[in-house]
């Protein structure tokens, strides 16, 4: 009894107990998708191949690869087991791995999603805090209401009217693609390059983001700003700018970082749509083109994959709170 | 009490107005336009003028009416996922909340689960696997909508199930399904009347999406369908893009306003706390 009791929990143990949450959710994911290749309609070979006329001998290949006329236990087995060695499946259309594939077209995501990921909460908290400085200013109306637009506006249409005013009218920015075809600079040329091509998706993608960013920033800086510390910090003599910047805003950012963290799965939602509309050559692009040519094998791939990074986002998102917040990890 | 606090809020008002005038645009469409949205004609790519208020699209078809018609397909999608929605996550919520243990924790393991899959990735993919349809579409969104209204209902019954009056219930003899059902269950329904409203707008967002995607069903043209027949000409045609884009936009927006005077009017402690 002396050693449990009031002991409180290291943080070795605090992440443990957190990555074993993430594992249920591994096993749904995995166990969701097996599902659904076996709830679609006709043959499981269907989700497995993708619907394009491909030999029978193909076919027969992937069941006995799958052990389809296995008792079905087994195969499930067998399909966990051949995820556990990194096999995602093959495309048959592409004539490559799936996970060939997804990890070409990863890269262009990642950066889309992460430049928008930065842009949105910077600008996010930074309205959220010009809003909750003065709430119910005209200011604060503002930013409240170009929320409530901000977060009504579907992503891709924003990208296409972009597209329509900064890329057809003014000129100013590329539309298509992460790279000029043309020109096709190298060095640091490249890399202004595909900062141009950048611009546009990023903000389309972002402009939802800051919207719920900037509303929670506000509404947490707000109960944050009516407690017993804060009014200590005044009476101290702390200017109010300091009081907002250095007391109330790092606790207000809490609720921020996990909202960021798990909105992951609506970002990369909002970037398949975006990427499908700038031509982005993301995962998101591949998704579009892949339910076009019914190459379901890859679509399961990309599925398998957004849900696992998401669910990794959740846990980095768990750890990284309980760091931010030691009374989190402390708690029994 | 609940109304007159609805009445004085700003946004519920505005956002009541813009739904029902979008109902009224839907229902009223034939009345509107005497165009066929369906309709090609030769007169394709016509900018907005006397012929065709909002120009005409690639196939000559009528924009005017397409949004018209199109409101029809997108309301009728987004408050039928919300209604499902809603249904199951009631009924999942209730069950957790009141039943508690393992059939509590069960149900919120799967609850998450469904929070933490990414729902356009996941209807996306049922959708392409099972085939397009609107029934499909509404189906498929309502069943992922649920866990949000499942947590509140279940965190209401928590609350409620321990208070006076439902254990005066209990005491008079009442049987538990009457308890949870009649005596619970009412006050703790505004919460998820509260989500469903913003469930609408969630599900307008992700049809539309999934309709970009080419999944929308062909043969209603529905906002989203609108939208990704304009990507390919929005050099040509910019009022392809326009129109629809603002249609979506209103009818979400008209939703989140009106999602927003609903919690103003029915968690009036919320109100006075921000």
């Amino acid at each position: 009894m002396s050693a449990g009791g009031g002991r409180q929990r290291t943080l070795a143990e605090y992440l443990a107990a957190r990555v074993a949450a993430g594992v249920p959710l591994v096993v749904g994911v995995v166990t969701l998708v097996f599902v659904l290749v076996h709830a679609a309609p006709g043959d499981p070979t269907l989700a497995l191949v993708g619907d394009f006329p491909v030999p029978d001998e193909y076919r027969a290949q992937i069941r006995e690869t799958f052990g389809l006329d296995r008792p079905i236990a087994e195969q499930y087995v067998r399909y966990v087991a051949s995820l556990l060695r990194g096999d995602l499946g093959f495309s048959y259309a592409q004539r490559r791995p799936v996970l060939d594939v997804v990890l070409e077209r990863a890269g262009a995501t990642a950066l889309l999603t992460g430049t928008a990921l930065l842009f949105s909460t910077a600008t996010g908290i930074l309205l959220g805090a010009l809003a909750a400085r003065r709430p119910f200013s005209w200011l604060d109306h503002a930013i409240g209401g170009g929320s409530l637009v901000g977060f009504s506006v579907p992503v891709f249409w924003l990208g296409q009217i972009f597209i329509l005013v900064f890329a057809v009218l003014l000129g100013w920015l590329p539309a298509q693609g992460m790279v000029s075809l043309r020109a096709d600079p190298q060095g640091l040329g490249r890399v202004l390059d595909i900062a141009a091509h950048l611009v546009l998706p990023a903000l389309a993608l972002g402009l939802r983001q800051v919207a719920m960013t900037a509303r929670l920033t506000r509404a947490s800086l707000l109960e944050v700003l009516s407690r017993d510390f804060i009014r200590s910090a005044h009476a101290k003599g702390a200017s109010r700018a300091r009081v907002l910047l250095g007391h109330a805003l790092p606790n207000a950012l809490l609720p921020v970082v996990t909202f960021v963290g798990y909105n992951l799965g609506f970002l990369l939602a909002g970037s398949a749509l975006v990427e499908t509309v700038f031509g982005w050559p993301g995962l998101g692009r591949l998704l579009y083109d892949s339910v076009f040519s019914r190459d379901y094998p890859v679509l399961l791939g990309i599925f398998l994959t957004v849900s696992l990074t998401v669910v990794a986002a959740n846990i980095v998102t768990d750890l990284l709170y309980a760091y931010l917040d030691p009374r989190i990890r402390l708690a029994r | 009490m609940i109304a007159r606090r609805f009445l004085r809020s700003g946004p519920g008002l505005a956002g009541a107005a813009i739904v029902t005038g979008l109902l009224v645009l839907a229902v009223c469409a034939p009345l509107l336009t005497e165009k066929d949205p369906f309709a090609t004609s030769l007169a394709a790519f016509e900018a907005p003028g006397d012929a065709a208020p909002l120009g005409t699209d690639n196939l000559g078809r009528d924009i005017w009416a397409g949004v018209l018609y199109g409101a029809r397909v997108s309301l009728t999608v987004g408050i039928l996922a919300a209604a499902v929605s809603a249904l199951v996550g009631v009924a999942v919520g209730m069950t957790a909340g009141y039943a508690g243990g393992r059939a509590d924790t069960v149900l919120m393991r799967v609850a998450e689960l469904f929070q933490t899959i990414p729902q356009f990735f996941l209807a996306l993919l049922v959708l392409a696997l099972v085939g397009r349809g609107l029934e499909k579409v509404i189906l498929i969104l309502g069943l992922l909508g649920w866990p949000l209204t499942a947590r509140l209902v279940r965190a209401e019954f928590l609350s409620l199930k321990e208070r006076e009056f439902v254990e005066a219930a209990r005491a008079l003899g009442m049987p538990g399904a009457r308890i949870a059902l009649g005596v619970i269950l009412p006050n703790a329904l505004p919460p998820a009347v509260v989500a469903a409203t913003f469930g609408v707008a969630e599900a307008i967002l992700l049809e539309a999406g999934l309709s970009f995607f080419g999944l929308g069903d062909p043969n209603l043209g529905s906002w989203g369908v609108m939208l990704q027949n304009a990507q390919g000409y929005l050099r040509r045609a910019w009022w392809m893009a326009v129109f629809p884009g603002l249609a979506i936009t209103l009818a979400v927006f008209g939703f989140n306003l009106l999602g927003d005077g609903l919690t103003d009017a029915l968690n009036p402690r919320l109100r006075e706390r921000t």
